[in-house]
């Protein structure tokens, strides 16, 4: 796996991509799913987030948010509108960098590395850490296109190289049977659900070690969002998945942990099925039984 | 959560009291029977007890609906999974209210036959248990619940301590082996309904605290039961 304190050489990380032996390349392994009582605590840190606080201008949106996510699981953030969580997910790979008068302070670890440090190439860091949208933005391009896209920019040109990454992040996205024989017709014909595994499938081609989702199957019917829900059992066997949902049946089917964010606080954190059974903060156990938000 | 769901859960909760007074009922009835030498009790017992049943099965169906619609999770699902084991805890004194006053009226018939003066306050420790365990549901008081549960352990030796009175009198008066083989079961049951009062204390402990305290020598980490159990 490329350390992600690989970030300030930029080219180390491009020539590892297109290496055969990467893992993107692997043959994806049996569907592992989420099993939540699997026990975390061997797990390396993926993401530590320490005393983390964010503005927008000078309205404060995070307070001191600290927030550990083990490599290889899944962590689901949950909350009513507004409490920060998306916002926390953007800073993840810096996505809020992109609003002009955000603010961010403390100290954010991927891998080891404080991320808001200036040096840190973003470009590079969000190529680690990849995000799916709650919409699916597919390109107005072919299938193939849309995932050989990132390899591409990064510097890929050999056409059997691609044709492998590009069969290999659809397999791992659960696409490929479906598509495989018209890759090169376009990617705007294909379903909501079709079109959001694919955009997952794009995010795997940069070879990402992290994936944020935010919200990735609130827009698809119940059989898409069964198959995304399928998807992420399997990736986070390989991944490091921090995914925002509003759907509290969704976080407790999918995650390993579950964060529980209310006016911009993080309340409480804690493996999935103790957060839906017996919450020890009582906004938590409030919220997750509807009797606000 | 919607209006419809509190409403299912007052009903439910609204079904389980009746069923705990109905069950409390049965139980002293047949304590009193036992009590009182009274032989006809048994089939008026028996008629309660089916009632009892129709509760079980219309509670045990009124948590699956609730689960099946509204997914509860946290305090709600652990109230619903503890009203539905209580029912069953029920379920099961009323079937030894029933047992109790059976035994009663074959020991009635043999008009001489002495009965422990300890069977009395076995008796009242475990309905009294069963009272107590009932309130602690009804009052979400994991505290008195715990206090039920520390209460068990008078009832097992004052058990072991009628069984061996019984076994003596089979050993010294042989015509009496019939009679105190009924008033072994009837000791036997009598320890089972405070058996049933403590699992529904230990209930009313997870309800509250969402602390499972059965089998204490168990490993309690994250992942650490499911591992003992991998073993």
């Amino acid at each position: 796996m490329v350390a992600i304190r690989e970030i300030s050489r930029p080219s180390a990380s491009l020539n590892a991509m297109s290496t055969p032996a990467g893992p993107v390349l692997r043959v994806p392994p049996a569907v592992a799913g989420v099993n939540r009582d699997q026990d975390m605590s061997s797990h390396a840190d993926a993401i530590n987030a320490r005393r983390m606080n964010f503005y927008y201008g000078e309205n404060q949106v995070l307070f001191d948010v600290s927030l550990t996510v083990p490599e290889r699981s899944v962590t689901a953030l949950i909350g009513p509108s507004g409490c920060g969580k998306s916002t926390f997910l953007r800073t993840l790979n810096r996505m809020n960098d992109l609003i002009e008068g955000t603010r961010c302070t403390g100290e954010l670890l991927v891998q080891g590395q404080n991320i808001m440090d200036p040096s840190v190439d973003v470009v590079l860091l969000r190529k680690h850490v990849g995000m799916v949208f709650q919409k699916s933005t597919p390109f107005p391009k072919s299938i193939f296109e849309n995932v050989a896209y990132g390899p591409r920019v990064a510097g890929e040109k050999n056409r059997a190289v691609l044709a492998e990454l590009v069969e290999s992040c659809l397999r791992k996205a659960a696409l490929w049977e479906e598509v495989r024989d018209r890759l090169n017709d376009s990617a705007m014909a294909l379903s909501g659900g079709q079109q959001q595994r694919l955009c997952i499938a794009r995010t795997l081609a940069t070879n990402p070690q992290i994936i944020l989702m935010d919200e990735p199957a609130s827009a698809l019917d119940p059989a898409s969002t069964a198959r995304i829900e399928d998807l992420i059992g399997e990736l986070c066997s390989q991944y490091t998945i921090v995914i925002v949902t509003h759907n509290m049946q969704q976080a407790s089917r999918v995650s390993h942990q579950t964060a529980f964010f209310f006016e911009g606080r993080l309340i409480e954190v804690g493996p999935t099925t103790r957060i839906f059974t017996s919450p020890a903060q009582k906004k938590t156990q409030d919220y997750i039984t509807g009797r606000f938000g | 959560m919607t209006a419809h769901f509190f409403r299912e859960m007052e009903r439910l909760h609204r079904d389980i009291l009746s069923m705990c007074s109905t069950v409390e009922e049965l139980i002293c009835d047949a304590l009193d029977g036992l009590r009182q030498g009274r032989a006809e009790l048994s089939s008026e017992l028996s008629g309660r007890d089916r009632e009892v049943d129709v509760w079980d099965i219309r509670i045990e169906e009124e948590c699956l609906k609730i689960l099946a619609l509204y997914h509860p999770v946290a305090n709600d699902l652990r109230r619903v999974m503890v009203v539905m084991k209580i029912a069953g805890e029920l379920e099961r004194v009323a079937d030894l209210a029933v047992s109790i006053s059976e035994r009663s009226s074959a020991i009635s018939r043999y008009g001489d036959f002495p009965m422990p003066g300890q069977l009395g306050d076995m008796a009242k420790e475990a309905l009294t248990m069963l009272h107590d365990s009932i309130d602690s549901f009804v009052e979400q008081d994991a505290n008195r619940a715990r206090e039920v549960c520390a209460r068990d352990d008078l009832v097992d030796q004052l058990n072991d301590h009628l069984i061996r009175e019984v076994v003596d009198v089979m050993k010294q008066k042989p015509e009496l082996i019939e009679p105190a083989m009924h008033l072994f079961s009837v000791i036997r049951h009598v320890e089972r309904v405070a058996d049933h009062a403590t699992n529904i204390a230990e209930d009313v402990v997870y309800m509250v605290e969402g602390a499972i305290i059965r089998h204490p020598r168990l490993p309690r980490n994250a992942g650490g039961l499911l591992a003992f159990l991998d073993s």
